[in-house]
């Protein structure tokens, strides 16, 4: 496969042409922050806290391709402190109780906060009116703890062909609905196969019937998925 | 040697973080010689005193005497430590903050739910309009994860302090829940 060079925070590295600036730092061993990024499903560049510096100006690194001679920057003071922003905007968006959360202990979000070394939320708390929608015989989303990836819409439509999730309104009002907004367990087009569940970073789709901290995840179903597909 | 002077005190908060301090079991013995628990909910004194080296607070800011304490605890404290989630982030008693306080007394208070259905003047604090950690209402100067915070990490920031060095709290030591 032809081969791209580049520079990370001054290091020249190579990686595929086609690759992105993430694929590109992690063929390096280098690590990048991800929330919205899940391996088997389009990126979309959602969350922002892949940010890095590339020639000058800030992007994605998940939805960058690299180039000849591109120079990235990752790891500096400034960017530090813009993931840091960045995560703590998340947690103060919505609802975050994470002492009686489903996922606790099994969450990326709260990963994310032990990583970054976030000690503190500087932002004031929004603490928004959101619902809980439990209409489906065996799954719950909760509003509360949804930080809008976007991988539930993305693994629909994409991995299952399904279509069911979408994003609806904007700004603060934003939110992951099913069928056009019908509660979950009326919408018509639900296979129910779960993948929305397995993938959700957070506590915001989970199973029916689960206690505080119970509930374990397997995101990376869908890349082993998608390689068996491709396999044939 | 003098004594660190410590305070802690109890806000909005099910007392768990205390708890969660007397559970670091023999670390609080062998460090109970240098330091001296000048007030807090296991302390009987009126009034917080001058002069503390160091205050944990538990609890988030749910209403106004909260908020008269913390005014008066970073007056008179060197450094004060958001102690448990509750403090950091608002955590559980935040849950009400969509709710107008007015109808979570109504609910509580009101007709129906007491045999006089009036709502409490005296006495009971007024509630603020929105439960708010502490650094939203204080600067404070280290947080404390967890509900409640592991008895290990807060041996380690007990013992840190003691020492007269600022506690390092990094990766799992930051972990809500």
């Amino acid at each position: 496969m032809e081969q791209v060079v580049i520079q990370i925070d001054g290091n020249e590295v190579r990686t595929a042409r086609g690759n992105t600036v993430l694929e590109a730092a992690r063929d390096n061993g280098i690590r990048i922050p991800t929330l919205c990024h899940l391996d088997g499903l389009p990126d979309i560049g959602a969350c922002r806290l892949c940010m890095v510096e590339i020639d000058g100006r800030f992007g994605t690194a998940c939805t960058t391709r690299v180039r000849d001679g591109m120079k990235v920057r990752i790891n500096t003071d400034e960017l530090h402190e813009m993931r840091r922003t960045v995560l703590e905007l998340l947690f103060a968006e919505r609802n975050h109780v994470c002492s009686f959360c489903v996922s606790n202990g099994h969450c990326e979000l709260q990963d994310l906060a032990c990583e970054l070394g976030m000690d503190s939320v500087r932002v004031p708390y929004r603490y928004p009116t959101l619902s809980l929608d439990a209409t489906h015989p065996r799954f719950i989303i909760d509003h509360n703890r949804c930080v809008m990836c976007a991988r539930c819409v993305r693994v629909c439509a994409e991995v299952e062909g399904a279509h069911t999730w979408g994003i609806a309104f904007r700004g603060t009002q934003v939110r992951v609905i099913t069928d056009l907004g019908v509660d979950w367990g009326n919408a018509e087009t639900c296979t129910s196969c779960g993948k929305c569940v397995q993938v959700c970073p957070t506590g915001a789709i989970v199973l029916k019937g689960q206690a505080t901290a119970e509930m374990e995840k397997h995101p990376e179903l869908v890349a082993e998925l998608e390689e068996r597909r491709r396999a044939g | 040697m003098t004594k660190v002077r410590i305070a802690t005190v109890w806000l909005s908060g099910c007392s768990g973080c205390h708890m969660s301090l007397l559970d670091i079991d023999e670390t609080l013995l062998d460090l109970a010689d240098r330091f001296e628990l000048v007030k807090s909910p296991l302390v009987d004194a009126k009034e917080f005193p001058a002069g503390i080296d160091v205050t944990l607070v538990e609890g988030a800011v749910a209403n106004e005497e909260h908020v008269e304490i913390l005014k008066d605890v970073r007056a008179k404290s060197r450094l004060v430590v958001a102690f448990g989630d509750c403090a950091v982030t608002g955590n559980v008693p935040a849950m009400r903050n969509p709710i107008p306080p007015h109808d979570l007394l109504e609910r509580v208070y009101g007709k129906g739910m007491t045999t006089t259905g009036t709502l409490p003047t005296e006495v009971v604090p007024p509630l603020v309009d929105r439960v708010r950690p502490v650094h939203e209402v204080i600067p404070v100067d280290l947080w404390l994860h967890g509900c409640p915070p592991p008895a290990g990490v807060i041996a380690r920031v007990l013992t840190a302090l003691l020492n007269g060095e600022m506690p390092q709290l990094t990766g799992k030591d930051l972990k809500f829940g």
